[in-house]
């Protein structure tokens, strides 16, 4: 069986991560890349701000925001990140990391959604893998981005570790939630996915420190947000989808 | 999904069954690590490789 998971999980990521990052070029990305504009250009917190690396900001008074590409290399050139550590280089490296990290995520959430179907007594196929993929969707996007919505680079947000802990703990408890919910017929389940389902919500997400404002403008942050959605909400569908597929054909007892 | 804990009887489709399990367990344990290294690590290269899609997958991030 774990071969057969395997096997069907890393064609299936491999598919998925190409045509995720394909969206993400033409959605998220131009609206990371001109929110990092702001971040680089915007008023500097001065804790982290190294000055060399504002420099070039200060130095072209005719700062653009539509990045055209002299300022891309000017930007490229400062360093984009966080003046900490190697970064890929923006362009075709950048772009060759983002298709490695949406390649290696399909495989590693693909391997999750294959494993659990094939522990239940579901039929594989397109549309049962479809429908664990929208409850994917459900727990590792829509649940946690009710607390931490998806967020352009300069946007204030509390310490990293409580919000990792926080966005783990909302998937989990949201995942066993509609898993109650679909294998168990009694009352009990579904009260029982009720209260999983709300309570990291109740608890609440880590707030970022109040009254520091984004970097981005919020129209910007608007769009980002709905952008990242649809496009998870696709590589959901077809995760799921190609999952249940490949499942079904792989599988030794099918 | 069936914690039929009572049925120990070493019938071999009970064996291939909970063999089955295990292995899926495994085999989910494994995606959660890559997900974790990619989209979780703190390791400052891993986080600006992987920048865009942290963003993107609204993983919390830096």
């Amino acid at each position: 069986m774990f071969r057969s998971i395997v096997f069907s999980a890393v064609p299936v990521g491999i598919i998925t991560g190409i045509a995720i990052t394909l969206m993400q070029m033409v959605g998220t990305e131009p609206l990371i890349l001109k929110a990092e504009t702001y971040e680089d250009a915007g008023p500097a917190v001065p804790e982290s701000a190294a000055p060399a690396e504002h420099s070039h900001a200060a130095a072209t008074p005719a700062h653009d925001h539509a990045m055209p590409e002299t300022e891309a290399e000017a930007h490229d050139a400062a360093g984009h990140d966080h003046g900490e550590g190697w970064a890929p280089a923006d362009g075709f490296e950048r772009t060759v990391y983002t298709l490695g990290a949406n390649v290696l995520t399909a495989i590693g959430y693909s391997l999750v959604l294959t494993a659990l179907l094939s522990m239940t007594s579901f039929t594989f196929g397109w549309r049962t893998g479809l429908f664990f993929g929208i409850g994917g969707f459900a727990s590792v996007m829509l649940a946690p981005m009710v607390g931490l919505p998806p967020e352009l680079p300069g946007s204030p947000a509390a310490e990293l570790a409580a919000r990792q802990t926080w966005w783990i703990a909302t998937a989990v408890a949201t995942a066993a939630g509609i898993g109650l919910l679909v294998l168990r017929r009694e009352a009990w389940a579904a009260v029982l996915a009720v209260i999983l389902i709300a309570a990291p919500h109740v608890v609440g997400a880590p707030l970022p420190p109040a009254g520091v404002e984004p970097l981005a403008p919020l129209e910007l942050e608007r769009r980002f947000v709905v952008v990242a959605t649809v496009t998870s909400f696709v590589f959901w569908a077809l995760l799921g989808a190609l999952s249940g597929t490949f499942l079904k054909r792989l599988s030794p007892s099918a | 999904m069936q914690n039929q804990t009572a049925e120990k009887a070493a019938k071999p489709a009970v064996t291939s069954k909970t063999s089955n399990l295990v292995q899926s367990a495994m085999a989910a344990c494994l995606g959660v690590f890559v997900i974790g290294f990619v989209g979780f690590s703190h390791l400052e290269v891993v986080h600006n490789a992987a920048h865009d899609v942290r963003h993107a997958n609204a993983f919390p991030c830096h």
